[in-house]
Parts: structure tokens; C-alpha cells; sequence
């Protein structure tokens, strides 16, 4: 059959076992239901009765980290699937269930999430009515791109719970069609991801020169490839650690090289950018923005020298460290992009009017809230389906 | 603008080389859109306004908006800025001592705050559901509640920080001036122009207001010259030009009669700029004012919109959806020679 059938011999996933409730579950349990009263209240008495939104900041870290941080967060599956599918890279086939289980939790949350911030969403169906739609609009396209790929993904995740229930023959027909699942889940996520970044591109002026570009698809794009590495490294440290199974060194350690590669070819495009544009002395003074920046550009360059030699990239710390960096770096340019270089229209300014935002506690409550959900679901999920490759059988 | 066409093409070059179809990535620039023939609008001449906010408290009658304050003994309306139940606010600026009216140093003067009507909205093209559209003939920017999922990124979008979500609402809704379009079919036209004192704000077809504009523009300050109040309708404009009554030329009908309202008064010291003429590619309120606009809110605006530039983006990547199918098409056959059939989700060998 396929070329790599005979050269990898990967454990088969299996469910982790163990007890549901413990120190964790019962955490997320408690923020779950913090979340949850919390939501009661901003539907009952609308968005200002919790968040510190106001005129000036339309958007806050209900937008800005649930949705555009927490989607490219996940887009690890996404990212490993390319590699196995795409470019035949079938040695790192044991990563894609577990990498996939982060994308379609994390995704499907961030896709629930926006209901909680749309001041009118029982109007939201007018996103998918002929008669509504406009396509002209950057949000039009990531939201049915997005919905759409919530979908996909399901559709491929199916499998684990097609073998968990024996449902062979299901999962046999569902097998024949898998390719052009794939491919369609690869396509999506390159459309949204890059589209999130366009989304900046309709508010001109008020985005600070340094995260404004008609780069930013390019950019946005690029940063989620490679955070999605950064977050299958992360995570399968963190699962080996908390669930004391080995490390699958032998294919985090090449994977931290595709990553790296990725990386680089982000770096080349946002510095080149920014000179071509010439915003980079913008990046020069003392400004919130400026502090953002070198910020943002610390967490990408870093791991170069974290990771940057092979020695360096055979140490599992030194690839969690790496790992986070890079999320952060992702994260930043994220956030930095959508609220710290967010700047009001505020008009005369001798008129008194000054806008700021900052979270409300009940606001973060809110995205702490949602995280706990994916820890929840994934802890029970790895647990009882599955997802991590079986431990016994230790790859050569 | 032919480097920034190229820096487009170049941007989106790389979006598609990452995506893996550089070649198809075409860049059909979608030009930044003008005002329409018909377009209606608002001409502010600040050296003509007092500050008497009639015009404010009308636009809340207009709109059955309640009061905002903000003073302690809340005695009457003070919103400090438009919101989701302010459309139209008088902003004041203050130099120094504020002696002198108009004056940039030691000065004040008074600046209008609501909708500029853009020929090229960014509202309306950051609108997912069509809750925002621009009238297609008289070109004022709509806005329909009953699509609106309240996602306030016409907020976001809007380069003079205009349409503003009502928070403390679960069932909030963007508020913006409309100029008033729910009273036309009464032959009542925007509340604001209709009571202005001093004609300070003019309602009227965008092209009368900019032939207004460039006469005062023209003028030499200090000078005795006629202004009109309320509704400045073509014919009017030709009198104040001292040209014959162009004939043929037809406005709508239906406006409510009105007896002339004009008035001797003396020309201001006006910047030479008609604010919204090129900005964004116009817009169809325009603006007149003797302190620098900057200094009186009005943000530096490049004359293409960037709604062109976010749709041709868009465009670009996804025209109909010929990329996407492309790229799709290439990820099907590849992933159909890497992911076997019968092989566990593709990969347990
Ligand atoms: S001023 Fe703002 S709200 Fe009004 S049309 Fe222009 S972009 Fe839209
Ligand atoms: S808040 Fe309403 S009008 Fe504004 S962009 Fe969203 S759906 Fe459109
Ligand atoms: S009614 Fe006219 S003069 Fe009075 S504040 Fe409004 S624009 Fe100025």
C-alpha cells in the first residue's frame, strides 16, 4: 500500500484509564460552573452587566483570546495532519489523534464562545441565510469557514469513537471517504486562520502601524502552522508528564526542526515587512505598543537559541520551553494585533473622552472558564477513548 | 498609490505561495468606491456654528432617544460622546485662554460628531449579515436591527469611531445617525439641519453641499456673504453663485416647503479643505472648519478606504472561490495517495 506502511510500526491508540475525578477535573468542574452563573447574568442583564466593553474597545479577551488565541492554539491537528497527509511525513502519524482531540475541543469552544460575545445572536442565523449574507465581509468568510471546519473535524475524529463503541462498519465506510476529509480539513483552517489576521485589515487606521499590513493573512497564517507545532510539543510533554508515560522524543525532536523552519520564514516576513513599509522605527520609543512588539518578537526569536542546535532539540524541557514561547509569540501578535494596537477613535481631544479596557474579573472568569471545559474534555476523553498511542509497545 | 498596488500584489502573492497556489493568486483591485449622483448628506461649517445644541436635542427627539448624563444632578442631557442612544453630539475644542472663536491658539471652536455617510463605507463592508448597507441611490448608510447579530465590528471598523452597541441592553442594538431616513416620506429631512439657527449644519444632495463648501472656501474672510439654513436645494445653490437657475435640473419632489431662510453674515477664516471630499474616497456628510481638522477630531484619512483594500484582500484569496477549489483539488489528490483506505483513521500500519 502506501510507502510508509511497512517503514513505521506505531502503537495503536489506546484509552489511558484511570479515575475521572481527581484534583484537576474537580478544578474545571468548579470554573465550569463559575462560567456558567456568569453567562446567566450577561444574558440576562446584556454584555456591560460583565465585561468592561465599552465605546471606544468594541472587542475585549472574548474575541481576542478565546476566539482568534484559542483557535490558533488549536491548530495543532491541523498542523500534524498536513505533515502526515500532505507532505507523507506518516512517522509522526502517532501525534495526530491526541493533536487532533486539542483542535476539535478547542475549536468547537472557541466557535461556542462568540455566541457568548454576539449582542444579538438569535439573529445569528442570518450568517448562513442567502438573503443576509455578505461576502465582501472578512467575518463572513471566517465564520462559516470555521463552522464548517468544527465540522470536518468531527467527521474525522469520528473514528475513535466509532472503535470505542465497535462500530466497524461505520468506520470501515467512513475510512474510503477519509482523504477528502482531510484534505478539506487542511484547507479550512488555511482560509480562517489567514482570514483572522484580514480582519484587522478594514479598521485602517485605528490598528497600529506595526500589526497593520496587508500582510497580515500571510502572517496570521504562517504563526498558526506554527504554533500548532508549538502546541502538539507542549502538549505531549505535559499528557507524558501527567499521565508518567515516555516522551515520543523520537518524533518531537524532528518535528521541533519543521517548526523552527516554519518559524523562520514567519520571522523573514514580518521583519521584511515592516521595513518595506517602513513601520519599524515605529517600534523605536517608548510606547505600550513598542513594549508589545519587542515582546511579542522575544517569544519568536527565543527559540532559536532555546532549540536552535540538534543537541538542545533532544532535550524534552528545552522543547517545552520552546514550545511555549512560540504559543506566547502567537498569542502576543494576536493579541497585541486586536487590543493593545487597537487605538479608539476618540475625536476632539480637549473633549474629556478617553477610552481603556481592561478585562473585568467575571471576563476572565469567563475565558478561564472555557479552558477548564478543554482540560475537562480532554482528561475524560484521553481517559476512556482512544486518543495517545497505546504505552506497551515502545517504538523502536 | 500604483506602490501601494504593488505592495498589495506582493502581500497577497505570498498569502497564496503559503497556501501552495501562488500562480493563482490574481489581485482583482477592487478601487475604492465614490459618492452616488444622489447622494445625501450634511454640510457642517463650524465658524457658523454657536454651540447652541439644538441640533442634539432635536437628533434625540428625532431618534426617541433618552437623555445621558453626566453630571451628578443628571438635570439634563450630557452624553460626553455618541453611543448606542447618542447620534449626534457637539464637540467643543479649547486652546488657552479661548479668546478668539475659531482660533487653533487661544481659542475654541465646536465640532459636529455623527455619521459622515462614507461613499465607501467600512461599516458596511466589515458587516457579516447585511445589517449595514449603503442605499444603493441616495447612499445613506442603513441600519436594519432585525439582521444584526450584534458583533460590533461595523464599531471596529469605522474610521470616525461612529456606530456604537448599546451595552447595558440583553438586547442591545448599534445606534448611528441615518440622517434621519424614517422622516422623508413625511418631506421631513435630518432633524439636525432642520433646526439649526444659523445653518451651521445643511442637509441637501452631497454635490449642492461641496459646490456650497467651495464658494465659502473662496470667499475672502471677513466679508459679508449669504448663508442658507435648513434644506439646500440646487436652485438656491445657483442664486447664492449668482448663476441662472439651472433648468432641467429636477430634485426629488416630496421635501417639505420652506420659506427662504437666508441671512447676511460675515465669512469665517477657513481652512482650504472641504473635510470628506477625498477622505475614504468621500463622504456624503462634508465638513468646514477654521481650526486644522486634526485638532478637531477629524482623523488624517488616506482618499482610498480601506474597504477597498480589506476586499481586495478577500477577493483575491477567495474570488470565487477559485483558489480555494485549486488548492483543494491539489490537497484531495495528495491526500489521496498518503492516507489509506482501509488502515486505521490513516495511519495504523
Ligand atoms: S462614518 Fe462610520 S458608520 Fe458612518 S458610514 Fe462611515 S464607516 Fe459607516
Ligand atoms: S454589530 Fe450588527 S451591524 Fe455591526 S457588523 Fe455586526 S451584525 Fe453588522
Ligand atoms: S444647531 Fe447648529 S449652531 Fe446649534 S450646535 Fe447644532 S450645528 Fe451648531
Amino acid at each position: 500500500m502506501s510507502t510508509h506502511s511497512s517503514s513505521h510500526v506505531h502503537a495503536k491508540p489506546a484509552p489511558v484509564g484511570g479515575p475521572l475525578f481527581n484534583a484537576v477535573t474537580l478544578i474545571s468542574g468548579v470554573l465550569i460552573l463559575t462560567m456558567a452563573v456568569i453567562l446567566l447574568v450577561r444574558f440576562v442583564y446584556g454584555l456591560g452587566s460583565v465585561t468592561a466593553l465599552n465605546d471606544g474597545y468594541p472587542w475585549g479577551i472574548w474575541i481576542a483570546v478565546d476566539v482568534v488565541i484559542g483557535s490558533a492554539f488549536a491548530c495543532g491537528g491541523f498542523s500534524v495532519a498536513m505533515l502526515v497527509y500532505i507532505f507523507n511525513k506518516g512517522e509522526y502519524h502517532p501525534l495526530v489523534r491526541p493533536a487532533l482531540l486539542a483542535s476539535l475541543l478547542g475549536y468547537t469552544l472557541a466557535g461556542v464562545g462568540v455566541i457568548f460575545d454576539l449582542g444579538r445572536w438569535w439573529n445569528v442565523w442570518n450568517m448562513f441565510w442567502p438573503g443576509s449574507v455578505n461576502p465582501n465581509s472578512v467575518m463572513f468568510e471566517v465564520a462559516v469557514c470555521i463552522t464548517a471546519y468544527i465540522m470536518v473535524m468531527w467527521i474525522e475524529f469520528a473514528p475513535t469513537f466509532f472503535e470505542k463503541f465497535g462500530m466497524d462498519n461505520a468506520k470501515r465506510k467512513l475510512s474510503k471517504f477519509m482523504f477528502a476529509i482531510i484534505a478539506l480539513g487542511t484547507l479550512l483552517p488555511m482560509m480562517h486562520q489567514s482570514s483572522l489576521g484580514t480582519l484587522l485589515v478594514v479598521m485602517g487606521e485605528q490598528v497600529h502601524p506595526l500589526w497593520q499590513t496587508p500582510t497580515l493573512p500571510a502572517l496570521y497564517l504562517l504563526s498558526a502552522i506554527t504554533m500548532g507545532y508549538a502546541v502538539v510539543l507542549f502538549e505531549s510533554c505535559l499528557a507524558s508528564a501527567a499521565y508518567r508515560r515516555s516522551i515520543e522524543m523520537h518524533l518531537l525532536t524532528p518535528l521541533a526542526k519543521v517548526m523552527l523552519g516554519m518559524l523562520a520564514a514567519f520571522l523573514i516576513l514580518r521583519l521584511g515587512d515592516l521595513v518595506v513599509r517602513g513601520a519599524l522605527p515605529r517600534a523605536f520609543g517608548l510606547s505600550l505598543e513598542a513594549v508589545f512588539f519587542w515582546l511579542e518578537m522575544l517569544c519568536f526569536i527565543a527559540p532559536f537559541f532555546v532549540i536552535g542546535s540538534a543537541a538542545n532539540r533532544r532535550n524534552p524541557a528545552k522543547l517545552f520551553v520552546a514550545g511555549i514561547l512560540l504559543m506566547l509569540g502567537g498569542a502576543l501578535l494576536r493579541l497585541n494585533g486586536f487590543l493593545i494596537a487597537y487605538q479608539p477613535v476618540i475625536g476632539v481631544e480637549t473633549s474629556g473622552v478617553n477610552f481603556s479596557y481592561f478585562p473585568t474579573l467575571p471576563e476572565l472568569l469567563v475565558t478561564v472558564g472555557m479552558f477548564a471545559i478543554e482540560v475537562f474534555a480532554y482528561i475524560v476523553i484521553t481517559r476512556r477513548f482512544p486518543v495517545l498511542p497505546r504505552e506497551e509497545v515502545k517504538p523502536a | 498609490m500604483t506602490t501601494r498596488r504593488n505592495f498589495l500584489r506582493g502581500a497577497l502573492a505570498a498569502t497564496g505561495a503559503i497556501v501552495g497556489a501562488g500562480s493563482t493568486a490574481s489581485v482583482q483591485a477592487r478601487e475604492t468606491y465614490s459618492v452616488p449622483p444622489e447622494g445625501l448628506g450634511l454640510l457642517y461649517d463650524a465658524t457658523l456654528c454657536i454651540g447652541c445644541k439644538a441640533c442634539v436635542a432635536a437628533c434625540k427627539e428625532a431618534n426617541n432617544n433618552p437623555p445621558e448624563f453626566s453630571t451628578v444632578d443628571k438635570l439634563w442631557d450630557t452624553p460626553l460622546d455618541t453611543s448606542g442612544y447618542t447620534f449626534n453630539l457637539i464637540k467643543m475644542y479649547r486652546s488657552g485662554t479661548m479668546e478668539t472663536k475659531d482660533a487653533e491658539n487661544n481659542g475654541y471652536a465646536f465640532m459636529k460628531t455623527s455619521c459622515m455617510h462614507c461613499a465607501d463605507p467600512s461599516c458596511v463592508s466589515a458587516c457579516p449579515v447585511s445589517a449595514m448597507i449603503k442605499n444603493p441611490t441616495n447612499g445613506i448608510v442603513e441600519y436594519n436591527p432585525d439582521k444584526c447579530i450584534g458583533c460590533r465590528y461595523c464599531v471596529a471598523a469605522c474610521p470616525f469611531g461612529i456606530p456604537k452597541y448599546q451595552y447595558d441592553s440583553p438586547t442591545g442594538e448599534i445606534g448611528k445617525c441615518e440622517l434621519c431616513r424614517h422622516r422623508h416620506k413625511d418631506g421631513h429631512y435630518s432633524a439636525c439641519a432642520e433646526v439649526c439657527p444659523t445653518g451651521a449644519t445643511l442637509f441637501g444632495k452631497t454635490s449642492v453641499l461641496l459646490e456650497e463648501a467651495k464658494r465659502r472656501l473662496a470667499l475672502k474672510p471677513g466679508s459679508v456673504t449669504t448663508y442658507p439654513r435648513g434644506h439646500l436645494r440646487h436652485g438656491q445653490l445657483k442664486a447664492l453663485l449668482g448663476e441662472p437657475e439651472g433648468k432641467g435640473r429636477m430634485e426629488r419632489t416630496g421635501w417639505k416647503d420652506e420659506p427662504n431662510q437666508n441671512y447676511e453674515g460675515e465669512v469665517g477664516n477657513y481652512q482650504q479643505h472641504v473635510y470628506g471630499e477625498k477622505e475614504y474616497g468621500g463622504t456624503q456628510v462634508l465638513k468646514l472648519s477654521g481650526v486644522p481638522f486634526e485638532k478637531v477630531g477629524m482623523p488624517k484619512l488616506p482618499p482610498y478606504s480601506s474597504a477597498a483594500t480589506s476586499e481586495t484582500i478577500q477577493h483575491s484569496l477567495y474570488g470565487g472561490l477559485l483558489m480555494p477549489i485549486a488548492v483543494l483539488g491539489a490537497l484531495t489528490w495528495v491526500a489521496k495517495r498518503n492516507v489509506k483506505p482501509e488502515d486505521e483513521e490513516g495511519g495504523q500500519s
